[in-house]
């Protein structure tokens, strides 16, 4: 299985996604910015990072990228794509998923170790988990605050469409100020899946909080062999 | 253009003054003074030149004779560290002091490169900036050796936390921080927050960067070979970060020109991130035959070291820079500190393969010289000569100072009021009291709220940060041998007496790094002081200095270099004497790595050391007295050199699966920090530690005697590790239990304390003033 872990200028955890790819017996295929070629990988992951250190906006700059001329028709043709962190934000500045991420709502970077409760274990990159079941996953942002207008908002939750949700007790406040303490969310298809923290983080033994990253890249395993 | 404006009586100086003019206007006034020289420096350098400097050579000179870049107060002084370097010292060192950063060989084939600096007094003037481009100059720094830096640590200084003018330093130092380390991608694994009165004015940011390379791929900054380029690559130069040099252009060109911008510097992270990657492709492609930062003193520091390290001369055409601003004149660019700038010395045939490698990044990258075969360092602009001299006499040969030094007159009545006569905790109540009073205090309470700020997960290599002992990082990924680093200072134990007090810091890191499972194989030091021009701060100065060389030798780890940073304080008020030191300490895999915190029931915990009444200098005696007086700690390197091999050897076998060194706060502070870091409790007995020792239980919680640390050994492997200690003579003492069914810590006979009560105090104090 190749995946490919696209470098932008400013990407940080490409090395990571490669390496996370690798522990479940993967092959990473590192893909350029500026190259307009997927080398025909399997599925792609976007990493986290600072592509074109967000100026502008996070995202914006990276949505025009040659490579994201082929990968946007391929992720709506049923490509597997996961956008992780500035990743994710790449994916929503492309319409690939709906939303927008915004500075976190204390206004500071924030690196901690989130729980997450997975909503919806039938995605690409989440059939490894179980519905409903709890993860420990990395989270590290300056603008991670995942907002939408209240339509989207319930056309997501309708469609089953929300991945990950932040464990926040009743009443209390999730990490960014996310509404309705959204983590993740993925296409109508189930291909693109988008997420603020970093499963890639959380794939070896003693580095990192947890395994719990590791689900995310055997589904995407399975579901490539299978497919 | 106007015209000159300082040329009436000595003779006309035309537009931009060359070295014909220079030596046609002998009488001509410069600005020295203006500039930071004194009036012999002045007239060295015109007997270095045989003439007056140009304006470009005067700024080149001034700068580059600077204290920050000469160290010429600090530098006789540095003869204790090569007096006390020994040969089994030395074979550690692949480079020593002198270069950008020092190398250790750490096996395996591998290489680290690791040093400290300040940028104490920009981040005062603005926090963000400030802090983050003392970040991106000690990346840099790490980049020149060759380099891929895997993780940077701050240890960061600041005056009391309810001053309003804190409120406004550290937030913006530690964004400032975050902003610049976490966009490069670089894990912040570590460092200090520390409350002082004496920062107040004058905040402490100094930055620590790691990296590492094959041993193969070290590389100098050296310009050698006739007609090899001269190529500077990076970020264009701007007028940011230019000091005294504007009084000169001021006062000589173009008056009623446009302003000149602030000293400090601005930085851009994403910049430097991809220089970062494009000197990695150009390391690798082996086109680089030497490379140097731009830093302080920005192109008059990299050309003049270039080419006195190399073996000829250098010809620059100052005019082929590229600027962000077109108004800059020649003395301006050589002295601009604008960021992300790099320069390399590169061979004509792989030029071109250079230059590919920087389009790929988008570095812009331009020849603005050659390596000549002569000995001196030639500037032109526009054709004309505005520099011409030896750059041994900029870069090396600076003024050198003696100046007077004298032990403080208060020294002694400050050492004569020692804690003894301070009231103190008798009954559990009380003693309980006073924990909750230290683990809430600004420098013992959690500072997650500084931490979380920074990444420190990012390269996937991260073993252990803050808050455990040291920050570990995987090097290689295959055998997982990797480095442990931490950085420590006590400035209280430094006022009170400065040599032991660098000793003790020394001895902090160390422990450290030890505690871990990591053997201590070098150090770097940041030393931060008042003004060398006051004879009691220099008299602190060369005390700390012996301190650390000797206790350097004592422990048989090399000082790999480090900074000086003066003139840190306030009106005529000094900050106490802060000679931060770094230790970076080596593991074979760093899984094996031991934690800070104890999780598993029924493990014995173990007190490693002695006991002594020393609380002079301590949290303590700070906190619920405010006071300092007396002597700091006793310093017992033996002892520490002993406990460390212990504390190397019981990770290695698996003997010990939680470890955590004993300073501020003492046991007490310790046990809470191990209790609250995984949630498990522990049931305490100090009785038999209290009769070995001669102490009395204040004692024995609060006292920061050190060569201690506490550690949770597992019951299958108590015999083995008893026995090693025992065979070893390390002193330990079996003091307690790891008991999940004790909710926070039961000190037996004195007080029970909650998880909850800890966590309550622990916590609380950043977020009341800073905000949640």
């Amino acid at each position: 299985m190749k995946v490919g872990v696209v470098t932008f200028p400013g990407s940080l955890d490409d090395r990571d996604a490669a390496r996370a790819v690798r522990a479940v017996g993967g092959e990473p295929v590192s893909l350029w910015h500026g190259d307009a070629d997927l080398r025909g990988v399997d599925a792609v992951i976007l990493p986290g990072g600072f592509s074109y250190g967000d100026y502008l906006r996070c995202g914006a700059i990276a949505r025009f990228a040659p490579v994201m001329d082929q990968l946007v028709p391929a992720a709506k043709g049923g490509l597997p794509v996961l956008g992780i962190c500035n990743g994710f934000q790449v994916l929503t500045e492309s319409h690939l998923l709906p939303g927008a991420l915004i500075r976190n709502d204390h206004r500071k970077f924030n690196c901690v170790d989130t729980r997450l409760r997975v909503e919806n274990a039938q995605t690409a990159w989440t059939s490894d988990f179980e519905q409903g079941q709890e993860i420990t996953i990395v989270l590290k942002n300056g603008e991670g605050g995942f907002v939408a207008d209240e339509r989207t908002l319930d056309e997501l939750e309708g469609e089953g469409r929300v991945v990950f949700r932040y464990v926040v007790p009743e009443g209390g406040r999730n990490p960014n100020g996310s509404y309705r303490h959204i983590a993740g969310i993925t296409n109508e298809r189930g291909n693109v899946v988008g997420l603020m923290p970093h499963p890639e983080h959380c794939v070896e033994e003693g580095y990192g909080p947890s395994l719990d990253g590791l689900p995310f890249f055997t589904s995407i395993l399975k579901q490539v062999v299978n497919a | 253009m106007s015209t000159s404006t300082a040329s009436s009586s000595t003779g006309h100086v035309p537009h931009v003054d060359t070295v014909g003019n220079a030596g046609a206007t002998p009488d001509h006034e410069q600005p020295w003074l203006e500039l930071g020289l004194k009036e012999d420096e002045y007239q060295r350098i015109r007997d270095i030149l045989d003439r007056r400097p140009t304006s470009a050579e005067l700024a080149m000179y001034s700068v580059m004779w600077s204290e920050h870049c000469s160290y010429k107060s600090s530098k006789v002084h540095f003869k204790h560290f090569a007096d006390n370097t020994t040969e089994e010292m030395r074979e550690k060192l692949l480079v020593g002091i002198g270069e950008n950063a020092g190398v250790v060989d750490i096996g395996d084939g591998w290489a680290v490169t690791f040093k400290v600096e300040s940028h104490n007094h920009p981040s005062y003037v603005e926090p963000y900036q400030g802090a983050a481009t003392g970040v991106g100059g000690i990346v840099r720094d790490i980049m020149s050796m060759g380099a891929r830096p895997i993780a940077v640590m701050d240890p960061l200084r600041f005056g009391n936390l309810n001053h309003p003018d804190t409120q406004r330093v550290l937030p913006g130092v530690v964004a400032g921080v975050g902003g610049y380390g976490n966009c490069l991608g670089l894990p912040n694994i570590g460092g200090e927050v520390v409350f002082d009165d004496c920062y107040q004015g004058n905040p402490l940011v100094n930055a620590l960067c790691v990296g590492a390379m094959r041993r193969e791929d070290i590389h100098l900054a050296k310009a050698s070979g006739a007609g090899n380029k001269v190529i500077l690559f990076g970020a264009k130069t701007g007028g940011d970060g230019i000091g005294g040099v504007s009084v000169l252009a001021s006062e000589t060109f173009e008056e009623g020109g446009p302003a000149k911008r602030p000293a400090v510097q601005v930085g851009d992270p994403f910049a430097e991130k991809v220089l970062i990657e494009c000197c990695l492709d150009l390391y690798k492609a082996k086109v680089v035959d030497g490379i140097q930062d731009l830093g302080g003193a920005g192109l008059s520091c990299a050309t003049s070291e270039l080419a006195s390290n190399g073996d000829g001369g250098m010809q620059v055409e100052l005019d082929l820079v590229p600027l962000r601003d077109a108004s800059l004149r020649p003395e301006e660019i050589l002295m601009s500190e604008s960021q992300e700038r790099m320069m390399a010395v590169v061979e004509p045939a792989k030029l071109d393969e250079f230059m590919e490698i920087c389009r790929r990044w988008d570095v812009e990258a331009t020849v603005i010289g050659e390596v000549t075969e002569g000995d001196h360092l030639v500037i032109t602009w526009h054709g004309e000569v505005i520099v011409d001299v030896p750059p041994r006499s900029v870069a090396h040969d600076g003024p050198v100072y003696h100046r007077p030094l004298e032990r403080p007159a208060y020294l002694d009545s400050l050492q004569e009021n020692a804690t003894g006569s301070l009231a103190k905790p008798t009954t559990g109540d009380e003693l309980k009291a006073d924990l909750l009073t230290l683990l809430a205090s600004p420098n013992l309470c959690d500072k997650s709220w500084v931490t979380d700020q920074y990444d420190r997960y990012v390269l996937g290599n991260t073993a252990l940060a803050m808050p455990d002992d040291s920050g570990v990082v995987r090097v290689d990924e295959e055998t997982g041998r990797g480095v442990a680093v931490s950085t420590d200072c006590n400035g209280r134990f430094a006022k009170l007496d400065p040599y032991a007090g660098a000793q003790l810091a020394l001895a902090e890191a160390y422990r450290n790094v030890a505690t871990v499972g990591a053997t201590p194989l070098a150090i770097t030091d940041c030393l931060n002081f008042g003004s060398p021009e006051d004879t009691g701060v220099m008299w602190q100065f060369e005390q700390a200095v012996m301190g650390i060389a000797e206790g350097c030798r004592e422990l048989g780890v090399p000082v790999t270099g480090g900074n000086v940073s003066f003139y840190n304080q306030t009106g005529d008020v000094a900050i106490h004497p802060t000679p931060v030191i770094g230790v970076l300490g080596v593991m074979d895999d760093v899984a094996r790595r031991t934690p800070s915190g104890w999780k598993t029931p029924g493990q014995v915990i173990y007190l490693l050391g002695t006991t002594r009444d020393e609380l002079d200098g301590g949290e303590w005696a700070h906190v619920r007295h405010g006071h300092l007086g007396g002597r700091p700690p006793k310093v017992d390197l033996a002892a520490e050199r002993l406990l460390g091999e212990i504390l190397v050897n019981a990770s290695r076998d698996g003997l010990v699966d939680a470890a955590h060194d004993l300073s501020d706060g003492g046991l007490a502070v310790a046990l809470a920090e191990a209790t609250m870091r995984n949630g498990v409790g522990a049931r305490v007995w100090l009785d038999a530690v209290c009769e070995r020792d001669g102490i009395d239980a204040f004692t024995a919680l609060f006292s920061e005697s050190t060569a201690r640390v506490v550690v949770a050994v597992p019951r299958s492997e108590e015999v083995r590790f008893t026995d090693m200690c025992t065979a070893r003579g390390q002193v330990h003492a079996r003091i307690g239990v790891v008991d999940d069914q004790t909710d926070g810590i039961d000190v037996q006979g004195q007080f029970a304390v909650t998880l909850d009560e800890l966590r309550e105090a622990h916590t609380r104090t950043l977020p009341a003033v800073f905000g949640e």
